[in-house]
């Protein structure tokens, strides 16, 4: 008899990607930002400034491990070698186990950083939604922090609460965001603000035979909820970005828009070189991003030396 | 009726003669029903025996057969000072709430802390943990008193303690340590709400978690005071809304 194996519908896409125009042989410098989060961690090569490659990753239990598959995801995409890395810089909750990284830089930073290079020096409010906690930042035209709040105590409105749902629900976490819209009237959402709590509310709505979708619709739109609590703490100015993992569910970033009234810059970023390219970005970067931008940034301004081996 | 089970308690002249409990499901209201009607079974008892029925807890307005609901909050009060008239500080943790009641002597409510929004500091985070741990939750409390270490927890919330206590599981931390973890993790999120009341003894604990060994320990060490625990803890409320029915103030 075969075995029915466990599908885990929390388990998210990771995966790599490169620029094939970028040739790294030509460079100055190559540099590597590292953010190794709770739950997911990425690494950018970045040939000059100019995003060269990346990868996505879910961090395991061994979060050194973890920086390692990233780097090695990215290294082998654009067929660089740990060595060729002039400066590498870690972030992320994790960024203290990057034994390859010369560097730390708290996440805050990196990820207004990261986003200003993403959506352009215009964005001035940036909302990060980590796997396990939520910050929302103010930002200048440089990219630089001006305020910033934060959950990082609460999985209601973080990346792990979605995947706790979408393991209860027994739908890909993916899927979540469409078919949260496949319903005949908006229902009335998830009232339980802990993750814990609205576990078993959601229970008893599929108990009652609520179709699954308008549980979806009703779990993004708390999730929207939640999230517009902290952002008005801070305050919104536009322009709006959110990055992190559930700018791509566009159930809950949606409703979020509604909610707060704001809209948020496309989740669809170009690399402003290579716009006509329409070359595919991830929201999850965008702290990796921030970090291999500062390294480059030392290396310009000489207060770091290159650790170059080949 | 508690976020979890529902308690029955049939008393005369305060003496109790029933008490029993069970999962209330989905259906609270329908839960209570069978409830009651198990409890009148076991005592050989009709439903015209019963001069005076109260239904209190969190969804007490589930049960329509009674003749009146109470709070939670003063069914607490009035079922410890009926047991315990020393208590000032009554502490009921249930399975989805928990509350720091101060009272006076006569069993006037004088401050009142109250979380009802989050996992953490609730039965429901042991009973969770305990779930990780692969330990039935009656055994968890006893297993944490054979640990000698502290050791910190980082999470607060339940979603994520489970995330750490994994990673603890793969560190070979021995279980009774991360039993311990549990416990005073949730002890000091009940001695957070203890410290904005203010304690004063007798401290009292009622509800399910009171009955949880290891819970009441590692809140001791943390408020740095004698916690009492009456016999079946989790049928005080229940207890204490018959005393209300006895006498006939509803």
């Amino acid at each position: 008899m075969v075995k029915a194996k466990k599908i885990e519908y929390w388990r998210w896409p990771g995966g790599a990607w490169s620029n094939p125009d970028i040739d790294w042989q030509k460079r100055k410098f190559v540099t590597a930002g590292i953010d190794v989060g709770s739950v997911s961690s990425q690494a950018v090569l970045m040939v000059d400034g100019q995003l060269s490659s990346y990868s996505s990753t879910r961090t395991g239990y061994d979060s050194t491990k973890s920086a390692w598959t990233a780097m090695n995801m990215a290294l082998n995409e654009s067929n660089l070698k740990v060595d060729n890395i002039d400066y590498c810089i870690g972030t992320g909750y994790g960024r203290v186990n990057v034994p390859f990284a010369q560097q730390t830089i708290t996440e805050i930073t990196c990820h207004a950083r990261g986003a200003n290079f993403m959506y352009g020096p215009e964005i001035r409010t940036v909302l990060d939604t980590g796997g396990q906690d939520c910050k929302a930042i103010r930002c200048d035209e440089r990219g630089k922090v001006t305020k910033f709040v934060m959950n990082d105590k609460c999985a209601a409105g973080t990346g792990r609460g979605m995947e706790v749902f979408a393991d209860l629900i027994g739908v890909p976490v993916w899927e979540i965001g469409p078919r949260s819209f496949q319903i005949d009237k908006e229902p009335e959402m998830i009232s339980s603000t802990c993750v814990v709590f609205a576990k078993s509310e959601v229970i008893g709505l599929l108990q009652e035979g609520r179709p699954e979708n308008e549980i979806m619709a009703a779990y993004c739109a708390a999730m929207a909820h939640r999230i517009t609590e902290l952002l008005n703490r801070l305050g919104i100015e536009e322009k709006f970005a959110i990055t992190g993992g559930i700018a791509k569910n566009e159930g809950v970033v949606k409703r979020l828009e509604k909610e707060t009234k704001v809209k948020a810059m496309k989740t669809e970023w170009y690399d402003p070189n290579m716009r006509d390219k329409g070359l595919p970005f991830d929201t999850q970067i965008a702290g990796a991003i921030g970090a291999a931008l500062f390294a480059f940034d030392m290396l310009e301004s000489g207060k770091a030396k290159s650790i170059r081996k080949a | 009726m508690g976020g979890k089970n529902v308690h029955v308690v049939i008393t005369n002249d305060g003496t109790i003669l029933v008490k029993t409990e069970t999962f209330s499901g989905i259906k609270k209201g329908e839960a209570a029903e069978q409830t009651y009607e198990k409890a009148l079974k076991q005592g050989k008892l009709k439903q015209q025996d019963v001069a005076r029925a109260v239904a209190t807890g969190s969804s007490g307005k589930l049960v329509t057969f009674v003749d009146g609901v109470i709070p939670d909050a003063s069914a607490a009060v009035k079922g410890v000072m009926k047991l315990i008239p020393s208590a000032r500080t009554i502490i009921d943790v249930g399975a989805e709430e928990g509350k720091v009641m101060k009272i006076s002597p006569q069993g006037k409510v004088l401050d009142f802390a109250i979380n009802e929004r989050c996992a953490a500091g609730t039965g429901t985070f042991v009973e969770t943990m305990a779930r990780v741990l692969e330990i039935p939750v009656e055994d968890i409390g006893k297993l944490s008193l054979t640990s000698t270490r502290s050791i910190p927890m980082n999470a607060q919330c339940a979603v994520f303690a489970e995330t750490e206590i994994v990673s603890l599981i793969h560190q070979k931390v021995p279980k009774h340590d991360i039993a311990r973890a549990v416990h005073d993790a949730i002890a000091s999120r009940i001695g957070s709400l203890i410290r904005t009341v203010g304690q004063e003894d007798d401290i009292v604990m009622i509800g399910g978690l009171a009955r949880n060994i290891g819970f009441t320990e590692s809140l001791k060490r943390d408020i740095g005071a004698e916690v009492k625990v009456p016999d079946d803890p989790d049928y005080v409320s229940a207890f204490g809304a018959a005393v209300a029915a006895t006498a006939g103030v509803i």
